[in-house]
């Protein structure tokens, strides 16, 4: 409690310093995000953009295998293989994303640059797939949960009308399940937007108001890291925006959680 | 005539449906072996890549702008000691707010509100966490960039993991044990500290590692309230610095941890750098992976050997 309305408190007090010296019509509509120079913008679009890329290609990733594995594991697989492989998913969401970050930048974009060799050496694109794999568990893991929950009876009456485990799956236990794997995306898109050193290691730090996951950028996050790790003084205006920064990425997080808290609701299915 | 040909169309529903269910329960292997392939290779490439590098020197040298004479003593000593101030912090308070959650809370608005934000507060990024470390621990309460505020600020982080972990596992044990309790007079805090508590300590522990191995990983937060990426020495040993010395000068010190020293040996272009971040890497991950997997551990003896 202390430390959500702490959170609060500071991003918003260090927030109006910023937003005092640059009005908030520069700050949403300016399309480039240059800070620390002279000649400064800052455009939020420009990180935005960044952001939502990197996390639209770890969806694209984590969404459709979270689900296949969840579906996979709750209603295929033999007890052995469910006793395995849980644990390994929760090994696998415990690794330090430096070491994803890492793994991003000198296995993964070599690997790529061999069928797209116009590739940068930083780029959105691998450092967007690994997030993928990194958010894989969180979904998977939330969604088995909520599928394990639909109650037998409900399968059961579906296999007592011929239907085959798949029928099964899709068109019984998901529907029964919506909220709870509403909820283990919107985490998943949570982690993705949130998500920091893979972006910082693998993408680059370059501004750049871009939709391309094949070019370099920087996301909100990175920028955070990249202003942290220079030695601009406390107080002055460019280190006022990583404050700035991180108010937009609450609010964007917040956004989230709370149309995952109305999906629940919205969407619960009550035995 | 027109049976046979309807019973035919019926089949090949039926086998249709068959083959997309065994092609499903292969796609399924194939989702889940994409998830194990991945981290087997990031495992064997970061154990090929940085076993050379990992010998006793390795452990016992400090950074240095060679890359063959740099080691992670100041990382691993770092982590040890912004762990256990964390592990300090969030224990007691994460069990704390637990009990008091599900024993002493009375049922309304407020705690309402308590609990959705602590479910608000797992979906942060940590990062934000680092800004808020930044504004209210380095500025306001003049901790500096020391090991005492990424103590705390890892601690705030965890702090939803602990809570939930001593919540869940305060539910699991049965009223009747209460009940028996409070039937023999004894008051709410009696039953908590001879029943509750020892009863639901194996689920806290658990939660506890989960909570610290995320710790031990996290890196955003800690770069945001400033580490130093090159630190060539030591926080001062109790007594030994420069007078007037205290017991918990260190606390106070400059420092870097493990997840930090990866990422400045990453971001250097040298390929014999690449080396030294794949050897830190590894042991980061071995580590990680030994906490997540006792805590794993712990809660399969715990269900196995729970008997109410």
């Amino acid at each position: 409690m202390f430390t959500t309305a702490a959170i609060v408190y500071i991003l918003v007090k260090e927030s109006w310093i910023f937003f005092e010296a640059v009005p908030i019509r520069r700050f949403l509509f300016d399309t480039q995000w240059t800070p620390l120079f002279d000649d400064a913008h800052y455009g939020i679009m420009v990180l935005l953009s960044g952001t939502l890329t990197s996390s639209a290609v770890a969806l694209l990733v984590a969404i459709p295998l979270g689900t296949i594995i969840a579906i996979y594991l709750s209603e295929f697989a033999p007890f052995k293989v469910r006793e395995i492989a849980k644990p390994f998913l929760e090994l696998l969401g415990g690794v330090p994303t430096i070491v994803y970050g890492y793994f991003a930048l000198v296995f993964l974009t070599p690997l790529l640059q061999k069928i797209y060799p116009e590739l940068p050496g930083f780029n959105l694109l691998s450092a967007g797939l690994i997030m993928g794999v990194m958010i894989i568990p969180y979904v998977a893991s939330l969604s088995e949960d909520a599928m394990r929950a639909v109650p037998m009876a409900l399968r059961e009456g579906s296999y007592a009308m011929g239907a085959t485990r798949l029928q099964t799956a899709l068109r019984v236990v998901m529907p029964a399940a919506t909220s709870g794997i509403a909820s283990a995306y919107i985490l998943g898109i949570s982690r993705a937007v949130g998500e920091t050193m893979i972006l910082a290691v693998a993408a680059g730090m370059q501004p750049n108001l871009t939709f391309n996951p094949a070019e370099s950028g920087a996301t909100i996050t990175s920028y955070i890291v990249q202003v942290a790790l220079g030695d601009l003084p406390h107080g002055s205006i460019g280190y006022q925006t990583i404050f700035a920064a991180g108010l937009s990425l609450l609010l964007l997080t917040l956004t989230f959680n709370l149309l995952g808290h109305w999906l629940r609701k919205r969407f619960r299915e009550v035995y | 005539m027109m049976q046979t040909q309807d019973i035919q169309a019926i089949r090949d529903i039926i086998r249709r449906a068959k083959r997309w269910d065994a092609f499903f329960g292969v796609l399924g292997i194939l989702a889940l072996m994409v998830g194990v392939l991945t981290f087997m290779t990031l495992f064997v490439d970061m154990a090929i890549q940085g076993m050379g590098r990992i010998d006793a020197n390795f452990f016992t040298n400090f950074p240095s702008r060679r890359a063959e004479h740099a080691g992670i003593l100041s990382a691993w000593v770092g982590t040890l000691l912004v762990m256990l101030v964390t592990g300090l912090a969030a224990v007691p308070l994460g069990v704390a707010a637990g009990v008091y959650l599900e024993e002493y809370a009375p049922k309304n608005w407020l705690t309402d509100v308590i609990e959705i934000n602590i479910t608000n507060l797992a979906g942060v990024p940590s990062i934000v966490y680092g800004l808020l470390a930044l504004g209210l621990f380095v500025y306001q309460f003049g901790f500096g960039q020391s090991i005492l505020s990424a103590g705390l600020t890892l601690a705030l982080l965890i702090l939803p993991v602990v809570i939930v972990a001593t919540r869940e596992a305060i539910r699991a044990i049965p009223q009747i044990i209460r009940e028996g309790s409070y039937a023999c007079g004894a008051t709410t805090w009696q039953t908590v500290k001879d029943h509750i508590l020892p009863y639901s300590s194996a689920g806290i522990l658990t939660g506890v590692i989960i909570g610290m191995a995320r710790a031990i990983g996290e890196t955003a937060p800690i770069i945001t309230i400033g580490a130093l990426t090159f630190i060539a020495f030591l926080p001062p040993l109790p007594f030994t610095g420069v007078p007037p010395a205290g017991l918990l000068d260190w606390l106070f010190a400059p420092f870097t941890v493990m997840p930090i020293q990866m990422f400045n040996w990453t971001s250097r272009p040298e390929a014999a750098f690449q080396t030294n971040a794949a050897a830190a890497g590894f042991i980061l991950v071995l580590m990680t992976l030994a906490m997540n997997g006792t805590a794993i551990w712990l809660r399969y003896r715990l269900r196995k050997n729970i008997t109410w």
